[in-house]
């Protein structure tokens, strides 16, 4: 199964990235073959609409699940429509998150925000 | 003369100069572009007589048509578009209605469609003819609604234009077309941030100003200093004045109250 996590620099060590359309990386992670592919989120630079192209671009290379803090609900939409599941990352790594994922110790992401368009959400 | 009325935040007394001053004039049109949140209708109290709903164009799919060639998603620069599962998703809300996905599909799967995004009323209140822009809750952006104030501005007469707090792209638009711009400003350090940007603004548009100082206190005022550093005409200054205040909270207009601010109006109108 191929999960993917929204992070800030190519490593598994990295901090899940706080941002979810608007983070630089997402690690594509196969839990069968344990392999890693990093991926340029190009929605990082949108004007607007950014969850949505970054939604777009987890279905198009497979995903069947995200971790990640938040998402906004229009990126939410994308990945119902697609079925993917969504996670609530927990403080700590990439990796961190992704063994307490096969483990099943992560909860699904219930709070979907209404989105900050444009209006800063730095923090996490 | 159309004269528009900014600030570059919300609460430093736009509506009220603008209200003031076409109450203070013989005859004049006041139009509140202050969509998301527009109240000089409170002071105003217009007797409306025409309300016209505003439209937005959006686009609609017909899945029978669509093969799924992803032409519009990766042509809209606003992420208005995603394809999932065989089928467009489409977000109203994020869409510019610049029609670029209707006309670049090959199968002529997509059609336009109206939405409606807000209403602009008219009326009038004594001597003032009033028109004001609503934008529905939770809609994005008021700019078709100021688009549709700006199409019914009378070519001449006196119009007062209530522009939108700040200096973002539903200010310029209420500003496109004005002959002249008060910036209304606070005795605040902050206030003098914000009219700093406002000035920046009526700058690249190159249009002719001056600045109400409102709110004024005996103490030093910063954003008369920024006036007279950056040699910016002081059209008058606003005392702080306790009585404004009820006024404004009992939805007065101050003008047709008190005479000597019908005064202070009257010579603000003249200077400008």
């Amino acid at each position: 199964m191929k999960i993917i996590v929204p992070l800030e620099n190519k490593s598994l060590d990295a901090p899940v990235c706080p941002s979810f359309g608007r983070t630089p990386l997402f690690v594509l992670f196969d839990t069968e073959k344990e392999t890693e592919e990093f991926l340029n989120n190009e929605a990082a630079a949108s004007q607007g609409g950014a969850g949505i192209k970054a939604a777009q671009m987890l279905v198009d290379n497979g995903a069947k699940a995200v971790i990640t803090y938040r998402l906004g609900e229009n990126a939410a939409q994308v990945l119902n429509a697609a079925n993917i599941e969504i996670y609530k990352a927990q403080d700590g790594t990439v990796k961190d998150n992704i063994e307490k994922f096969k483990e099943g110790k992560l909860s699904l992401l219930t709070e979907i925000h209404p989105g900050f368009h444009n209006h800063g959400g730095g923090g996490k | 003369m159309r004269i528009a009325v900014l600030s570059g935040k919300g609460g430093t007394g736009k509506t009220f100069v603008s209200v003031n001053l076409a109450c203070a004039a013989e005859k004049a049109v006041y139009v509140d572009c202050d969509v998301e949140e527009p109240n000089g209708h409170l002071f105003l109290k217009p007797c409306i007589t025409e309300c016209t709903s505003v439209k937005v164009i959006v686009p609609k799919v017909d899945p029978a048509k669509c093969i799924g060639c992803r032409t519009c998603v990766g042509f809209c620069k606003y992420n208005a578009l995603a394809y999932i599962k065989d089928r467009v998703m489409i977000f109203n809300e994020l869409c510019h209605s610049c029609n670029g996905c209707i006309l670049l599909c090959p199968q002529k799967a997509l059609k336009q469609t109206e939405r409606e995004i807000g209403l602009i009323e008219e009326g009038s209140s004594d001597n003032v003819s009033v028109l004001t822009g609503k934008l529905n809750t939770g809609e994005v952006s008021g700019v078709p609604i100021i688009k549709g104030l700006m199409k019914k501005l009378p070519s001449h007469g006196t119009t007062i234009i209530d522009c939108p707090p700040g200096s973002a792209c539903v200010v310029m638009e209420s500003i496109r077309k004005a002959d002249f711009c008060v910036l209304v400003a606070e005795p605040t350090l902050f206030g003098e941030h914000n009219l700093s940007m406002v000035y920046d603004l009526v700058k690249l548009f190159d249009k002719p100003f001056g600045v109400v100082l409102n709110k004024c206190l005996e103490e030093e005022n910063p954003s008369e200093q920024f006036c007279k550093k950056n040699n910016i005409n002081i059209l008058t200054k606003i005392p702080f004045d306790e009585n404004l205040g009820k006024l404004n909270s009992e939805g007065l207009i101050v003008v047709r109250e008190i005479k000597s601010y019908h005064e202070l109006f009257r010579k603000l109108l003249e200077v400008i």
